[in-house]
């Protein structure tokens, strides 16, 4: 801190300078004066606490933010320690990038929703996967029954990510892939469909999901033991770093962390976490932090308390750029720069009266961007149902557009910083953001602690301590506990998948095994057994086998078979 | 309440991972006083049905958000007929339209629940139907 900031300190118990003291005693006989009367007032009978049941005070004023230093602190966008924002001119220079979250069906109808979207204004694609996809077993495999093209595309091999990229140039779009267990094996495949179009991975831009530490802790789609997992996550962040320099290898999620119950801080300081973890397995393998850490990206959850939200992003950009400079070395402005996708909170969307999830959709998306994002989904209202319509979505992206276009937030960056609560409540959160790293490392570390259930169990009691606050009426929910309608029928159309998609799925891959050339196919395969076995970068490796057509099952069932399988312990 | 304490295996079937409605449901049960057993993630309906069998459950509770359900509950409850388990119930909730929901319920599948259902009315629901059970016995079917 400046000495400027120190005025109106009493450290020895008398005045520093005189003049801000008589102010801030001024103002704290204020503040105590409006107490007495706020004391006098009736209140009404509900909790006033923020989404993650953190008590709030009825008003901020200077005094909450005595400590706080405004131009070390708080600063200017573009600066450590970002508080206010990444960049210097934020959504003057660009918007975000509206980035509508789809993938149903097959590789053929999802490619025809793409360009649908682009259509109609989106500036980036991002893929769903279907479970058996994002679990790493073919169409055709047992425990893909029923769930194959369900919850979002359904992808075997090279042949359907040609599909999925027909007639769209990978040179122009941004593409982010939500996948994690099975994310090197997708990197390769979207290299080699860029291959066959003519465009080098040095030209790639986009993001593939791959924090699996969130996976073990909220989401569950793990395919091996944590020290694999990790071991490939630095693999492809010095394959990109060296080959696509312009790929996000991973983007440290809290989204999903949120969806599984947490509170913000949780969000924001388990997620965090994550992050310093892989940044520590970057730095262990030998790799210079600043050859890596301008290439990781983060994703936030948007949920319904609106100031909550924009003081986890300010906080999550001032604490990341922090422990990069201070704790890691990191020296180079852009390994320091939290940047950020936002996906509002589907958790909070209601199957009860489901057209108000449009508006509770639009609050979210708003804390994202007054909170800075770099891009954003919005959910559709119909999510609760079933995968979205078209008409739903395009009805949540016309929502970013009205935020962009209309509401005039854009003009200004950071437009809530120096407010006092949203100030006060920035510092509180990463105060105890810092308690929680504290206590994950007295733990042993992020690892540590998702083997003893530590994660798990405070998900689980912050997720029961909010539905029973429901359930007690103590928190209201439109619709669902108050406002309720008797006899509600449901007025909006519900998207089916048609089953015939999974017999069609399962015929196509049983036919491209049939028609590969296996020679080929089994050199791929010994090469990656070999590398697994040699502790090699397996990036190479595994775009021999995609480029082989070995399937995407085809290759985890290797890659089991050298690592293991890991279960978690049951807790509730 | 009935004398003894129902007995509910709470199951996650299939590849979703979404385990927040399955846990916070479950530890609702057991504060109503019901004896839980949670599977843990990723099971074959197989695997339920004979967990369901081995702990003598009154009530299997499904968790499905992945939209496989019409697919895994139709087989769960397949396989529960086979093992002659006609005295038990079978419910759940998760991501699933009212369209399958009564599609279900005529297959004998019992009530499902949604997003935003208090866990209170899943915890009546249970009781009255392991109260008024002798008078249901052979009618699901």
């Amino acid at each position: 801190m400046t000495p400027t900031a120190r005025k109106g300190r009493r450290d020895d118990g008398r005045p520093i300078v005189q003049e801000a003291s008589t102010r801030e005693e001024r103002m704290a006989a204020r503040v105590a004066a409006w107490r007495d009367r706020w004391d006098r007032q009736s209140k009404r009978d509900i909790d006033f606490t923020s989404t993650s049941s953190m008590e709030v005070a009825p008003i901020y004023t200077p005094l909450d933010l005595a400590d706080t230093d405004p131009v070390e602190d708080i600063g200017l966008p573009g600066e450590y320690p970002y508080t206010r924002g990444v960049y210097d001119s934020m959504y003057r220079t660009r918007l975000w990038t509206m980035r509508q979250f789809a993938g149903f069906a097959t590789a053929e109808e999802t490619n025809e929703r793409y360009h649908f979207l682009l259509d109609h204004g989106q500036t980036g694609l991002s893929v769903a996967f279907d479970l058996p996809t994002l679990m790493g077993y073919d169409s055709d495999h047992p425990m893909s029954e029923g769930e194959v093209g369900v919850c979002g595309v359904a992808i075997d091999s090279l042949a359907d990510m040609e599909t999925l990229f027909h007639g769209i140039p990978l040179d122009q779009v941004s593409t982010s892939m939500t996948i994690n267990g099975p994310a090197i094996i997708f990197l390769a495949l979207y290299v080699a469909v860029a291959e066959e179009q003519g465009t080098p991975p040095d030209k790639l831009r986009g993001t593939l999901q791959t924090d699996i530490l969130k996976e073990y802790i909220a989401q569950k789609e793990w395919l091996f033991p944590p020290e694999p997992h990790l071991k490939i996550i630095v693999d492809m962040m010095a394959w990109c770093a060296d080959n696509a320099p312009k790929w996000h290898p991973i983007s440290i999620s809290g989204y999903h962390i949120r969806e599984a119950g947490s509170t913000a801080v949780q969000e924001l300081a388990f997620t965090l976490a994550d992050g310093f973890t892989y940044v520590e397995e970057g730095i262990r393998a030998g790799l210079d932090v600043d050859r890596f850490a301008p290439r990781l990206s983060f994703f936030w959850n948007a949920h319904n308390d609106f100031f909550e939200e924009v003081a986890k992003y300010r906080a999550a950009r001032r604490i990341w750029a922090r422990h990069m400079k201070e704790r890691y070395g990191a020296k180079e402005p852009r390994s320091l720069l939290m940047r950020f996708h936002t996906q509002t909170a589907g958790c909070s969307l209601t199957e009860q009266q489901p057209e108000n999830n449009i508006v509770r959709t639009a609050v979210q998306a708003l804390a994202g961007v007054m909170g800075g994002t770099q891009s954003l989904h919005t959910n559709s209202m119909d999510e609760t149902y079933a995968l979205p319509t078209e008409k739903a979505v395009k009805i949540a992206l016309r929502t970013q557009q009205v935020i962009a276009y209309e509401s005039g937030v854009a003009n200004v960056i950071d437009p809530l910083g120096g407010s006092y609560y949203v100030e006060a409540l920035t510092n509180r959160m990463e105060a105890e953001a810092e308690a929680y790293f504290r206590q994950i490392e007295s733990l042993g570390g992020v690892v540590a602690g998702i083997e003893e259930g530590f994660f798990q169990r405070e998900l689980a009691s912050a997720a029961s301590r909010y539905q029973e606050e429901i359930d007690a009426r103590r928190r209201v929910i439109v619709g669902v506990n108050e406002f309720i309608e008797q006899d509600e029928r449901l007025e909006i159309p519900i998207l089916r998948i048609d089953p015939r998609y999974e017999r069609e799925q399962c015929d196509r891959v049983k036919k491209l095994r049939a028609k590969r050339d296996d020679a080929k196919y089994q050199a791929a395969m010994a090469g990656l057994r070999q590398a697994i076995r040699d502790e090699q970068n397996l990036m190479q490796p595994v775009l021999d086998a995609v480029r082989s057509y070995a399937t995407v099952g085809e290759i985890v069932e290797l890659m089991r078979d050298e690592y293991g399988t890991w279960r978690e312990p049951s807790i509730f | 309440m009935t004398e003894q304490k129902i007995r509910v295996l709470v199951g996650k079937p299939g590849l979703d991972g979404h385990d927040r409605g399955a846990k916070v449901v479950a530890a609702a049960l057991r504060d109503a006083g019901m004896e839980v057993v949670y599977t843990g993630l990723h099971q074959t309906p197989e695997g339920i049905v004979e967990a369901a069998l081995q702990e003598d459950v009154d009530v299997i509770a499904l968790s499905i958000l992945s939209g496989a359900h019409m697919t895994l509950l139709p087989r769960v409850l397949e396989l529960m007929r086979e093992a002659g388990m006609n005295d038990v119930l079978l419910t759940g909730g998760g991501i699933i339209s009212k369209d399958d929901m009564q599609a279900l319920a005529e297959m004998g599948v019992g009530q499902l629940f949604g997003p935003g259902t208090a866990t209170g009315e899943i915890v009546e629901y249970i009781e009255n139907w392991v109260n008024n059970r002798g008078a249901k016995v052979g009618t699901t079917s």
